[in-house]
C-alpha cells in the first residue's frame, strides 16, 4: 500500500478544498440558509409540524441530505474530472499506485468535504432552530453520523465514477442536474411521501433518495417513510453498485488508458 | 556485460480504431546512458514512452524497467521511473513548491525538504518556490515538471521533447542539467525530432519511424552517416556523360543532363570539394551556379526506411 501517494493526494485535493473556500462550503450553506429562510419560515407558518416534529425541524434531515448528495457528486467528479481535462492526469497514471489507492485518496477527501459541510449545515440549523419554542434535538446521534458517512462516501464514489465518465464539462453536470437535483425534491426533503395524492406515493418508492432522507430522518426524530433497515440496505446496496463499477473502470482502464 | 535498465521486447500497440502505433519493438537501454529516440512527428516516440511510464497498455510485449516486469511489479517499476511529458500540463492554482513535493509522496516516497531544495536550486526555480504555476513562464513550468520528475529520486528519466519550444538559454541549461544526472548515475531516455539535440546528448540513438525502430547506433557512428551534403551544379551546356577525368568523384547527373551532384562528407578531413572545382574546369564544365544542401533528418528517415525495405527484399 502506497500510503504517502494517497495522503498526497488527499492532502493535495484538501488544499484545494480550502483554497476554494467560498464555493466548497460558503455557498452551500448560503443556499441551504435560503431554503431554511423559504421553506421554514414561510411554508413553517402554514404547516405547523409533520406527524408531531416541527415543520423548521423537519425539512433539516433533507436540506442536509440534498447538499450531501449534489457536493459528494460535485466534489468527487470535479477532483478526478480536471486532472483529466488539464492533462496532469499523466502524472497519476505513471505513478507507483493502484486503483484502491486513487480511489480512496479522492473519494476519502471528497466525502470528508461532504461530511464536513453536512456538519457546518446541521450546526447553521441548529443555531437557527435555537431560540424557536422547538430547538432541534437528535434522536439517535449515532446513526445520524452512520447515515452521514455512507452518504457521503458513496455518493463520492458515484461522483468519481461520473467523473471519470464525462468528457465534457456538459457531461459533468449533466447526472446531478438532471437526475440528483429532481430526485432529491422530490424525495421528500421538504415533506413525506405520505404527504403526496395517490398514485405518486407509488412512484415516490421508485426514488432511491426516499430512502437515504427517509432513514437520515428517523435518526432525527424517529420518524420514517420506509423502513430503517430498507433504507440501510439501499445505500449499501448503491455502495456495492458503485464499487463494482470503479473496480470494472479500473480492470479495463475505461476513459484513462488508451 | 550488466543487465539493460530497460528492456523492451516484442512491443507492440494497436490503438482502438486499430491504428498500430507500435510494431515489434525490440530495445535495450543499459544503465547510465544518455538515449536518445529520434523520429518524425507521429512515428510513436511518445506512445512507446508512454507504455513504458504506465499511461497506455501495451497490446502485447513485455517492458522491464529496473528489472521489474512493468505490468506485473508496477509498483517498484514504476517507483524508478521518472516521467517529463512534452505537453506543459500543471495544476495552475498550486505553487512550485507543493506540486513537486505532491509528486514525491505520489510516488512513494517520505517528505524531504531538502532534496525538494536541492531539485529546485539545481533547475534554477528555488526563488520561484512560492509562485503558483499560472505565474510562470513556458520554459519555468517545463523546468517545474522536471523538477516533479525528479522529486521522488527516479533511477531512469524519461524527457518527452524537454526542449521543443524552449529558447537557446534554456536549452542549454536543461541540457546541463541531463549531463549532471548523469553523472549522477541517472539513466535518460530523451525524444527528439532535432538532429542536433541527439547530437549534442546523446551516447545512443534510436530511430523510430511509423512504429519500427529502425535503427539503434552509437551517436558518433550515425552522425558519420547523417553528416553527408550534396554540393549541386549547374551546368552551362548540358553534358551527355560524365567525363572521363571526372569518373572517380561518384557524381551523379541528372536527367537533363544540366545538374551534377556531388556528394561529401561533412565530417572527413578533406571533403574532396577543392579538388572537384579544379578537375571541373580543366575538363572544361563550365558553372552557371552551385548549391549545397544537407539531407534533412525526414529525407533520412525516409532513406533509412527504403534501405530496410531493401534489406528484406
Amino acid at each position: 500500500m502506497n500510503l504517502y501517494a494517497v495522503r498526497a493526494i488527499y492532502l493535495f485535493e484538501m488544499h484545494r478544498t480550502w483554497r476554494t473556500m467560498w464555493q466548497s462550503i460558503v455557498s452551500p450553506v448560503v443556499s441551504t440558509a435560503l431554503y431554511f429562510v423559504v421553506f421554514g419560515a414561510a411554508l413553517g407558518s402554514r404547516i405547523s409540524e409533520i406527524e408531531g416534529v416541527a415543520y423548521g425541524n423537519f425539512i433539516v434531515p433533507g436540506l442536509i441530505m440534498m447538499s450531501l448528495l449534489t457536493q459528494s457528486i460535485s466534489n468527487a467528479s470535479f477532483g478526478i474530472y480536471f486532472p483529466k481535462f488539464v492533462g496532469t492526469i499523466y502524472e497519476l497514471l505513471s505513478a507507483p499506485v493502484s486503483f484502491v489507492e486513487i480511489v480512496l485518496a479522492y473519494v476519502g477527501a471528497a466525502a470528508t468535504k461532504s461530511i464536513i459541510l453536512g456538519l457546518v449545515i446541521l450546526a447553521t440549523a441548529y443555531g437557527f432552530r435555537y431560540f424557536t419554542a422547538a430547538p432541534l434535538a437528535i434522536m439517535h446521534p449515532i446513526w445520524m453520523l452512520v447515515f452521514l458517512f455512507l452518504t457521503s462516501f458513496t455518493f463520492s464514489l458515484f461522483g468519481f465514477i461520473i467523473g471519470i465518465w464525462a468528457d465534457g464539462f456538459e457531461k459533468l453536470q449533466l447526472v446531478p442536474l438532471l437526475i440528483v437535483q429532481p430526485l432529491t425534491f422530490l424525495g421528500g426533503s421538504f415533506y413525506t411521501i405520505t404527504m403526496l395524492p395517490g398514485v405518486w406515493k407509488k412512484v415516490a418508492l421508485f426514488d432511491p433518495v426516499v430512502y437515504l432522507i427517509s432513514g437520515f430522518r428517523w435518526a432525527f426524530f424517529g420518524i420514517t417513510d420506509v423502513n430503517v433497515g430498507v433504507s440501510l440496505a439501499a445505500i449499501g446496496g448503491f455502495l456495492a453498485f458503485c464499487i463494482f463499477i470503479v473496480w470494472r473502470i479500473f480492470a479495463t482502464g475505461y476513459r484513462l488508458k488508451a | 556485460m550488466a543487465e539493460p535498465v530497460i528492456s523492451v521486447s516484442h512491443l507492440d500497440k494497436t490503438y482502438r480504431g486499430g491504428f498500430q502505433a507500435l510494431k515489434d519493438i525490440n530495445l535495450e537501454i543499459e544503465k547510465g546512458e544518455i538515449f536518445a529516440l529520434l523520429g518524425p512527428n507521429g512515428a510513436g516516440k511518445t506512445t512507446l514512452i508512454s507504455i513504458i511510464c504506465g499511461i497506455v497498455n501495451p497490446s502485447q510485449g513485455t517492458v522491464k524497467a529496473a528489472g521489474f516486469d512493468i505490468v506485473k511489479q508496477f509498483r517498484q517499476a514504476r517507483s524508478r521511473i521518472g516521467l517529463v511529458p512534452q505537453e506543459l500540463t500543471t495544476d495552475a492554482f498550486e505553487t512550485v513548491w507543493n506540486t513537486t513535493s505532491f509528486s514525491r509522496g505520489l510516488f512513494g516516497k517520505p517528505s524531504n525538504p531538502a532534496h525538494i531544495e536541492k531539485t529546485l536550486k539545481s533547475l534554477s526555480l528555488w526563488d520561484k518556490k512560492d509562485n503558483q504555476l499560472r505565474t510562470l513562464s513556458g520554459g519555468m513550468k517545463r523546468r517545474v515538471m522536471i523538477a516533479k520528475a525528479l522529486s521522488h529520486e527516479p533511477e531512469i528519466l524519461f524527457l518527452d521533447e524537454p526542449t521543443a519550444g524552449v529558447d537557446v538559454e534554456l536549452r542549454r541549461d536543461m541540457w546541463e542539467v541531463v549531463r549532471q544526472l548523469r553523472a549522477d548515475g541517472v539513466t535518460i531516455i530523451l525524444t527528439t525530432h532535432y538532429i542536433e539535440e541527439a547530437e549534442e546528448m546523446a551516447d545512443r540513438v534510436g530511430v523510430i519511424s511509423k512504429g519500427e525502430i529502425i535503427l539503434v547506433e552509437e551517436k558518433a557512428e550515425l552522425m558519420h552517416k547523417l553528416g553527408k551534403k550534396h554540393l549541386k551544379l549547374q551546368l552551362a551546356e548540358p553534358l551527355r556523360a560524365i567525363p572521363e577525368a571526372l569518373k572517380d568523384y561518384g557524381l551523379t547527373l541528372s536527367d537533363n543532363g544540366l545538374e551534377l551532384t556531388f556528394t561529401y562528407d561533412t565530417k572527413a578531413e578533406r571533403t574532396g570539394i577543392a579538388t572537384l572545382m579544379k578537375a571541373l574546369s580543366d575538363a572544361g564544365v563550365r558553372l552557371k551556379d552551385l548549391s549545397t544542401d544537407q539531407s534533412s533528418l525526414e529525407q533520412i528517415f525516409v532513406d533509412l526506411v527504403k534501405q530496410r525495405a531493401g534489406a528484406f527484399r
